[in-house]
């Protein structure tokens, strides 16, 4: 039994993740945005959701005691208008400054979340926030396995959508971009407008990530806010493949397991006091894989399938 | 007044000590470096480890700290630079050799950062730490109080900076630099020994990375995140200076520290690091190409 609900947290959480790889696949896999700011999006759902569906606090925001839904919802709009202002702001600036103005968008979310205290309660966090599913089932165990089985059909959704986009002749001007902005630019297409609609819609799903998150456990706080959530998004979708949604999933699942096992064994293996250096050295092993894989294997496990239209394919 | 703009030089100091290196390498090798931050930090661990051997006995003129630390001061320097030598030619010399995109260029000194600053962590801990714990008296000067060890940082940073024109405008080598900053194919048609240009490149670069980390920990205190906590400013100073200029990198600094003690001072300390970021999208929307930029 433990096992089984150990397995089903993992799941879950692995699965959270798998939704905001998804995003950034959008972004950096088919339009070659590099967000480096995926936390930011991530922490702005996460808190929209605890506003939305949270006990009212006697000294923070919130208390609309919406449902979860409406909380996911919630999460993706407000994730989605945050994206919208930092993409308005910075789309048009070449790669390097993209990803230093996006790194720098997530930094001052989190200022923001540690520091706006009359409203997310700094450190403190945002608490209580309610479960679905928490009343529904039986047992705690069930009411997981609910929330998986949530998951994995907002998972399954989301690849049925990105599959179908990314195939479409919408999808096709998003590789060009990606390939070669000013071609595309030169057959009339507006590389800025089709950027933008991707990083908003990629953050979207990272806001829907967050927001899951934060009703997963039930709490957000400036913690859950540290860039270190970008980079192992990043490692998950490069391990997986960029340009592949199975891949960006894969990786997700792939890269969790690794990150919650090496705890695990270190944590059996080494002294007890050295915690520290086991989280440290954690981190360590997958800057490693990262490295690795873009030196040996930078296409991912599950690399981008060509994709031509059936008319190309017909005249070929 | 007169104190916060003090107080701006001595956070630009640090500034400028880091993105001397951070811009030398977007201009030699073509991408930014996440790590350069947490080359600041390594730097400072080395020092540490030396002085921890050795001890700071001693204090010279009113300075928290005794000749050992000078010592450290200049093995960190070394070794922070060879130790980028290592990075470089195991990780980044092999992507160029596999002709990698910028993009994975930028993602792998991410993993690099995040490497350095968890092996810090796992040799030295979480914990912050001091090089010496002697108080200092603050020096009067011109109305403004700053304490020996923060004027010893702007000493040593306008003579580092004084150092790196003298070498980027009179030696061969320093010209070379330029030279590939500007056209590596050209330079390397002029027989400019390009891989010899981007050793020297990581060297100057970890190496005043590791200056300022050493003159960081004498004025605040030495902790694993000290670095990265350093890289939107840095980057903020070699965006605003404009990105093609190591000077302008050096005038975007001192803009960008006396912003920071403006904000601590004036507005509220706990957003200082979010002044850098509003000061790049302020300049990036104004005046894309820099203070001292050129107009693509």
């Amino acid at each position: 039994m433990d096992i089984l609900s150990y397995l089903v947290f993992f799941s879950v959480v692995s699965g959270i993740y798998a939704i905001a790889t998804l995003g950034l696949n959008l972004q950096w896999g088919f339009t070659g945005i590099m967000n480096v700011g995926v936390v930011g999006f991530f922490g702005v759902g996460a808190y929209a959701a605890a506003f939305l569906t949270g006990p009212a606090y006697a000294d923070a925001f919130g208390g609309f005691g919406l449902s979860p839904l409406a909380g996911y919802l919630g999460a993706m709009i407000a994730s989605g208008l945050v994206a919208l202002v930092v993409g308005l702001l910075t789309i048009r600036l070449r790669h390097d400054f993209l990803a230093i103005g996006t790194f720098g968008a997530a930094v001052c979310i989190q200022l923001l979340a540690m520091n706006l205290k009359p409203i997310t309660r700094g450190f403190d966090g945002l608490h209580s926030l309610p479960r679905p599913f928490a009343g529904l089932a039986a047992t705690p165990v069930a009411a997981n396995a609910c929330f998986l089985a949530m998951v994995v059909a907002i998972i399954a959704a989301v690849v049925w959508a990105l599959e179908r986009m990314v195939r479409s002749p919408w999808g096709r001007v998003l590789r060009a971009i990606r390939e070669d902005e000013e071609a595309s630019a030169a057959l009339g297409k507006n590389a800025f407008a089709f950027r933008l609609q991707t990083f908003v819609m990629g953050s979207m799903l990272m806001g829907l990530a967050g927001a899951l998150y934060a009703s997963f456990t039930g709490f957000v706080s400036p913690q859950d806010l540290l860039p270190i959530l970008t980079f192992q998004v990043y490692v998950m979708l490069i391990v997986g493949g960029s340009g592949n949604n199975y891949g960006a999933v894969l990786g997700a699942v792939l890269i969790w397991a690794l990150w919650t096992m090496t705890e695990t064994f270190l944590g059996a293996v080494l002294p007890a006091g050295l915690k520290q250096q086991v989280s440290a050295l954690r981190v360590v092993l997958v800057g490693l894989i990262l490295v690795l894989m873009l030196l040996y294997r930078p296409q991912g496990l599950l690399p981008e399938r060509a994709n031509v239209s059936r008319e190309a394919r017909l005249q070929g | 007044m007169i104190q916060v703009l003090a107080d701006g030089v001595v956070a630009a100091s640090f500034i400028v000590l880091g993105v001397v290196g951070l811009s030398m390498i977007y201009n030699i090798l073509n991408f930014p470096s996440f790590a350069q931050g947490d080359h600041i930090a390594t730097g400072a661990y080395i020092a540490l480890g030396i002085v921890a051997l050795a001890g700071t006995a001693g204090s010279i003129a009113g300075l928290s700290f005794g000749w050992p630390l000078i010592g450290a001061l200049f093995c960190a320097t070394l070794l922070n630079g060879l130790l980028a030598l290592l990075i470089d030619r195991s990780i980044y010399r092999q992507l160029r050799l596999r002709n990698a995109s910028r993009i994975s260029l930028i993602m792998a000194s991410f993993g690099v950062a995040l490497m350095l600053r968890n092996l810090i962590v796992l040799f030295a801990g979480h914990d912050p730490q001091y090089y010496a714990f002697a108080i200092q008296p603050a020096l009067g000067i011109g109305g403004a109080r700053i304490t020996p060890n923060d004027l010893l940082a702007v000493i040593v940073t306008a003579v580092m900076v004084v150092a790196l024109h003298l070498f980027l405008s009179r030696t061969t080598l320093g010209k070379s630099m330029r030279a590939v900053s500007e056209n590596p194919s050209l330079a390397r048609v002029n027989g400019i020994d390009v891989d010899r240009v981007i050793r020297w490149t990581w060297l100057i670069g970890a190496g005043l990375a590791a200056i300022a980390g050493v003159l960081l920990g004498l004025s605040v205190q030495v902790n694993p995140s000290m670095g990265f906590e350093l890289l939107l400013p840095m980057f903020a100073a070699m965006i605003v200076g404009g990105v093609t200029s190591v000077y302008g990198a050096v005038l975007g600094a001192l803009l960008i520290g006396i912003a920071e003690a403006v904000t601590v001072q004036y507005i509220a300390p706990e957003y200082r690091q979010a002044v850098a970021f509003l000061v790049v999208i302020l300049v990036l929307l104004v005046r894309p190409q820099g203070i001292l930029g050129e107009k693509a």
